[in-house]
């Protein structure tokens, strides 16, 4: 008996010496993140060094891959080990651990920073769960850019198109000239990119909405839907035959070396253009083709896991100030090739393309949510399905895939 | 199969016995609990959360609902999961029967008593020493139509020729296999060559003062010998069928479409992308199904019905 008690009070003294350890301890902020290419890392230093001058210790945990990083992160908060702040999309990847009490709701902060008048109300949306912020948005990134190359459209006599009909004109004509009209990463990814480039371009941003929103059947109905569709399966015939299974930055070399014309991605494909030393408006211009530039948003948030420890909720406040600090913000985001998610930052000392994205986006109704703020991974996994069979095989009709996409719909609701 | 069995000193009349017979089989027993523990915990435990997350509606986190066969019936209407069992049956014959043929010529080959053996040997084992990872990405360069061998022949002079299998729907699969063969076929090779190498040589003596022609020697008489050694490679070999999943990220993504999609991929993208647990685990376990009824009436021949054994 006596020997417990003395076990027990040696016990006692050993965590009170620990935790009072912990708390003389400097600001230590475990962040789990994915980004891991050169201009990320470039970038996430630009948050660490801030973190740093404020006091703080960054310990790093950068782990390759979206889904590797989201699924090692999610089994250390939900094995109650978690990471002082941690990297997800912007949209519905966290809405369980939200919806499980595992996130700290961020809202005091977000009121003090006025974060819902100074961030575009798509991206408000996809972080804000009951009310409540549950995550710091901390960039804008633009998906459906179209990048291409100055020189050959003006060796070709040619402008760039500005809608897709107009694409698929200019394109055919670039092939005749032994050009590749368009490069693309085949791979699923990035077909189902193309996809909503077109769909939103072409198709506007309320179908696209429909589509990858409300997921409701009848929006297939509408005869626009039918010929959006058609001029996707039309581009088939603008890629070189060497694209599939192409990564992305590949189909953006392409570009660069002047072998190909046009290349859909994300505003993240400027970092290859930037690491080839290549100026925007320069060599490559960068546009948004559709009648009305209408710009699909998505980008990164941090979460906070839950904690009751004193010294890791002052780390999380600190790291809240940082990431969105105006100047961080800026320089962030131009390593990062994302635009700052406040408005009201300057932007003059940042590429046209960046300066583009940002005047576009000051109209709110140029706004999209992206597809990771409006569908389920789910949804979107089963449309990925549909729209690389329909890229690939030639053959398949318009008609086929559309009934893929009801289907898709019918299946992960 | 060698079976060991310990059987305790018979006729324990005297307690000293017992305590005897105990004391030396608790440290065995000891020493095989913790294996014992992660087989019945580790193995057999998650293969059975598994099976019951399948029927559920778990979706980023496990949840513990019942939702009946929902997700069986949406996996069998499911375009891609009908693509990856077919592809894996394709890829599973072909894989097997062509490791199988080519390991064997090979291996015959080397036991002509070739110059140079050794070298031989190496070179045909070299690639299964690389990761699938490794052999993919190798084998995309080598049939990617613009960068590798179509080019190289084209560069030659052959205009015309065609190898566009890698971004060919209907071809794609059989790509994957030829990057397969090439990886397993020499560990095929050196099980069998051990087998040959085993083979009484007053066989060949007889066969020989016989009159029997070579090829009929190895057909009739050496095949059937080297049983042991082909059910060791085609268990071996079919190991990797079901978990084939590197070499198809590696080589095609799943693509061109979805044309080289296997269940293995499409378990770990639903389980860790889709976050779709429940439809991951449900085709998971249709393919722990299919294992299991692939394997259960040999485990049964081989090990539950003795009698019938005859080595």
């Amino acid at each position: 008996m006596r020997l417990k008690t003395r076990v027990s009070a040696y016990t006692l003294s050993i965590a009170l010496v620990w935790s009072s350890g912990a708390l003389a301890q400097q600001m230590k902020a475990e962040v789990l993140h994915w980004w891991t290419s050169a201009g990320e890392s470039a970038s996430v230093k630009v948050f660490a060094d801030q973190f740093t001058k404020a006091g703080g210790t960054w310990v790093d945990n950068a782990i390759a891959g979206g889904a590797n990083a989201r699924t090692a992160g999610i089994n250390r908060i939900v094995g109650g080990n978690p990471p002082t702040m941690m990297q997800f999309n912007t949209g519905k990847q966290f809405d369980e651990l939200v919806s499980n009490d595992l996130v700290r709701d961020v809202d005091a902060q977000a009121k003090a920073g006025k974060w819902r008048e100074l961030m575009p109300k798509p991206i408000v949306d996809a972080t804000v769960r009951q009310g409540k912020f549950y995550a710091v948005p901390v960039n804008i990134h633009g998906q459906n850019w179209m990048f291409y190359n100055t020189k050959v459209f003006a060796d070709a006599g040619l402008e760039p198109p500005k809608t897709f009909p107009e694409l698929i004109a200019s394109g055919e004509k670039l092939k005749a000239k032994g050009i590749i009209p368009l490069a693309l990463g085949g791979q699923p990814t990035w077909e189902h990119n193309l996809f909503r480039a077109v769909m939103v371009g072409h198709g506007g941003a309320d179908m696209f909405r429909q589509l990858y929103g409300t997921r409701k059947p009848d929006v297939v109905k509408n005869p626009k839907f039918k010929e959006t569709v058609e001029i996707f399966g039309k581009m088939r015939g603008l890629v070189d035959p060497g694209s599939p299974g192409r990564n992305w930055n590949d189909a953006t070399a392409l570009v660069i070396t002047n072998k190909a014309a046009m290349h859909f991605n994300g505003d993240w494909a400027k970092g290859e253009f930037i690491a080839a030393g290549q100026t925007a408006g320069k060599e490559y211009g960068c546009t948004v083709v559709g009648q009305e530039p209408k710009l699909v948003i998505g980008g990164d948030v941090f979460v906070f896991p839950q904690t009751k420890d004193k010294t890791a909720l002052a780390t999380q406040d600190k790291l809240i100030q940082v990431l969105t600090d105006p100047t961080s913000q800026v320089e962030f985001n131009k390593k990062k090739g994302s635009i700052p998610v406040r408005m009201d930052v300057d932007v003059s000392s940042m590429d046209v393309c960046a300066q583009k994205s940002h005047s576009i986006l000051k109209d709110p109704a140029n706004q999209v949510e992206s597809m990771e703020i409006l569908s389920p991974p789910n949804f979107s996994g089963a449309m990925q399905d549909a729209v690389t069979q329909f890229w690939n095989n030639p053959n398949m009709t318009a008609d086929a895939f559309i009934e893929k996409i009801v289907n898709a719909m019918r299946d992960a609701g | 199969m060698e079976t060991i069995s310990i059987r305790a000193p018979s006729v324990a009349s005297s307690g000293t016995r017992i305590r005897r017979s105990v004391r030396t089989r608790l440290p065995a027993a000891f020493a095989l609990l913790p294996t014992a523990l992660v087989v019945l915990v580790v193995y057999i435990g998650c293969m059975l959360w598994t099976v019951r997350l399948s029927f559920t509606s778990s979706t980023l986190l496990p949840k513990l609902d019942w939702v009946g066969l929902a997700q069986y019936t949406r996996l069998f209407a499911n375009d891609r999961f009908l693509t990856s069992a077919s592809n894996i049956v394709i890829f599973g014959t072909l894989f097997i029967s062509g490791c199988l043929i080519i390991g064997f010529l090979l291996a015959v080959f080397i036991d002509q008593n070739v110059r140079g053996e050794g070298l031989f040997r190496t070179v045909f084992l070299y690639p299964y020493s690389m990761s699938f990872v490794v052999t993919g990405v190798a084998w995309q360069w080598f049939l990617n139509p613009g960068l590798g061998l179509q080019k190289l022949v084209r560069d030659m002079g052959f205009e015309s020729f065609t190898f566009d299998w890698l971004v060919n729907q209907r071809m794609a699969i059989y790509t994957i296999v030829i990057a397969g063969l090439w990886h397993g076929a020499g560990l095929t090779m050196a099980i069998l060559l051990a087998g040959l190498r085993g083979i009484d040589s007053d066989l060949w003596k007889a066969a020989r003062v016989d009159g029997i022609p070579t090829w009929r020697v190895y057909t009739s008489v050496v095949l059937p010998l080297l049983r042991p050694m082909v059910i060791t490679a085609t268990v071996l070999l079919a190991t990797g069928v079901v978990k084939l999943y590197d070499l198809v990220v590696a080589m095609t993504l799943g693509g061109p479409g979805i044309a080289t999609e296997v269940p293995a991929k499409f378990v770990m993208d639903h389980l860790f992308e889709r976050n779709n647990i429940a439809l991951g685990t449900a085709a998971a376990t249709i393919m722990l199904i299919t294992v299991v009824s692939i394997l259960a009436p040999w485990i049964y021949v081989r090990y539950i019905r003795p009698q019938g054994r005859h080595a």
